[in-house]
């Protein structure tokens, strides 16, 4: 089977006003692996998954140049379908953020905003989704207590859930396991490992470890550049650039 | 050095803080004191429960003005609160920062406003216009009217204290209900709303408060009679209206009456002020 790219970004520049947060950046996701993003703080990493949801829209003053592809289609032409291009690609985010609202409206948030309000329909939707995510048996009997009084790894796990019901292709993931501890790390890892049968995950992450555990490929930003992307393996065990050397040699922060 | 200075801080702040709670306290227990007596000697049933009201006659009854507070300020809130939200809402989650800068400001000063000249451009603009497109028993001054000068009064309250339950609402639900997909408004109706709405209601509450207690503008425009009303044109008297209107000449028992006027009163927004409480702390634990 021909290798697919549903994310790709071609030239992509990026500014916050004046500030130059992403320098033509080129690269593309290999579709249904794990590829990891990795670089220190303020490097632009979250920058450059909110792109290919177009989550920077929300951003006053963030302004795009060049193009990003996601299956293929650029999310910036003008007859572009952001509700769609959201449910194709979802975002998962660096804090576990269930709604304010019931396990199973969180879960069943997503279907309904896109119209689906058939009981039955949700109901099984909300199941699956669970089941996903190794959460139903747990929470089945508990699905109109509020999601806020999960654990964070179930929370995050929800928040895998509700992106899940509306039956994304593409997950973004910033930071996914930074607030929980690590053994619900590694849990997540693990849900990771299998959802990338089905999904294209593309993670954020600060722990290199986790870089190196999970992902196919990985690519190193360094001040809004991407300096070296390519076979995680690769790029611990070879880098080519120097700066990437020294980043996983661990000299930039 | 700084732990003299906490010496002689703390007492002052707490003779302050005490000073506020012995005011309180003391208008409290005047009240009672003066109000309570009459009332036992009528009958509390009786004196809440009828709403015969002939103070040279010796009946104090003041259901139909318990009445007359709670429908004016049912209808107040009935305007205010759509008015309100929305502006919240609109001001919090959609307005441009320059229409923000310029609607924000304008409401607040609404606040600033005296109610007396509420109640005169209720009495020049909204009573003649009640009068001639609906008419009714009240010609003009009646519960509507009061509803509409009052609605628009408690708007600065509910306009602020929705806006900042709304601003207090995290950016994550935001983004995390837009990257699925979602539009501005549902994110709005569907997560926002929600996760602000015991702020809002605690700020319609203290409307409704700010309502009830409100005296001069309503006694302009609502007609003051004191009769159990029928439909929402009639004219009708609130607990605040009948102390300030009888005030000026009312000796002994009637004197004391309005006192127990004010107690009712008094009561009745304590009643809301726990009800904001009891609001407001669950969201505190919910979070
Ligand atoms: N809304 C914004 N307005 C202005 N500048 C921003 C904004 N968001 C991010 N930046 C800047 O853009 C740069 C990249 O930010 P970004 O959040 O993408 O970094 P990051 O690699 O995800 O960092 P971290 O590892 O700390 O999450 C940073 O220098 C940051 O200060
Ligand atoms: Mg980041």
């Amino acid at each position: 089977m021909d290798k697919s790219y549903p994310l790709q970004t071609r030239n992509l520049n990026l500014y916050y006003r004046k500030f130059h947060a992403l320098k033509d950046v080129t690269m593309s996701v290999e579709a249904r692996t794990i590829t990891a993003i990795i670089g220190p703080s303020g490097c632009g990493k979250s920058t450059l998954v909110r792109c290919f949801n177009r989550m920077n829209d929300t951003i006053l003053g963030a302004r795009v140049e060049g193009r990003i592809l996601v299956e293929g289609r650029d999310i910036y032409a003008p007859d572009t379908d952001l509700t769609q291009l959201r449910k194709t690609a979802g975002m998962v985010f660096q804090h576990p953020t269930p709604f304010p609202l019931s396990i199973f409206d969180n879960v069943a948030y997503g279907p309904r905003v896109h119209g689906e309000s058939r009981p039955e329909e949700l109901n099984g939707i909300v199941e699956q989704s669970l089941q996903s995510v190794h959460l139903w048996d747990e929470l089945k009997d508990r699905l109109h207590e509020p999601a806020l009084d999960l654990s964070p790894e179930q929370q995050q796990r929800l928040c895998i859930a509700r992106l899940a019901a509306v039956r994304p292709r593409i997950i973004l993931m910033d930071e996914p396991c930074s607030a929980l501890d690590p053994i619900a790390t590694s849990h997540i890892e693990e849900l990771m490992e299998e959802l990338v049968r089905d999904y294209t995950i593309l993670i954020v992450t600060h722990n290199m470890a986790q870089a190196a555990r999970v992902s196919k490929n990985t690519a190193f930003m360094l001040l809004g550049e991407l300096v070296e992307y390519g076979e995680t393996a690769r790029i611990f065990q070879a880098p080519k650039d120097n700066r990437t050397k020294e980043y996983i040699g661990g000299r930039y922060g | 050095m700084n732990l003299t200075r906490d010496r002689v801080v703390s007492p002052i702040l707490f003779a302050i803080a005490s000073f506020s709670i012995t005011a309180l306290f003391v208008i409290g227990v005047f009240i009672f004191v003066e109000g309570l007596p009459v009332m036992l000697r009528v009958g509390v049933w009786k004196f809440i429960g009828s709403s015969e009201w002939l103070p040279l006659e010796g009946k104090f009854g003041i259901l139909a003005m318990i009445v007359g507070s709670i429908t004016v300020a049912v209808g107040t809130l009935v305007v205010a609160v759509p008015l309100g939200v929305g502006c919240a809402v609109y001001l919090s989650e959609f307005a441009s920062k320059r229409a923000v800068a310029i609607i924000k400001p304008s409401i607040e000063l609404l606040f600033a406003i005296p109610s007396v000249v509420y109640g005169f451009i209720g009495v020049l603009f909204i009573v003649p216009f009640m009068r001639e497109h609906f008419g009714g028993d009240g010609h003009g001054f009646n519960i509507v009217t009061a509803s509409f000068v009052l609605g628009i009064m408690v708007l600065p309250v509910i306009v602020g204290i929705s806006v900042d339950a709304l601003q207090a609402v995290p950016k994550v639900y935001r983004d995390g209900s837009l990257a699925l997909g979602a539009t501005q408004w549902q994110t709005t109706t569907m997560v926002t709303l929600k996760a602000a709405r015991s702020g809002i209601l605690a700020g319609v509450i203290l409307g409704m408060a700010n309502a009830i207690g409100e005296t001069m503008a309503v006694i302009m425009v609502v007609g003051n009679a004191v009769v159990m009303p029928n439909s929402p044109l009639d004219s009708v008297r609130t607990l605040t209206g009948n102390i300030a209107l009888e005030m000026g000449y009312a000796t002994g028992d009637h004197r004391q009456a309005l006192f127990a006027t004010g107690v009712v009163l008094l009561v009745m927004i304590m009643m809301l002020n726990t009800l904001t409480r009891y609001v407001t702390r669950k969201r505190v634990a919910r979070q």
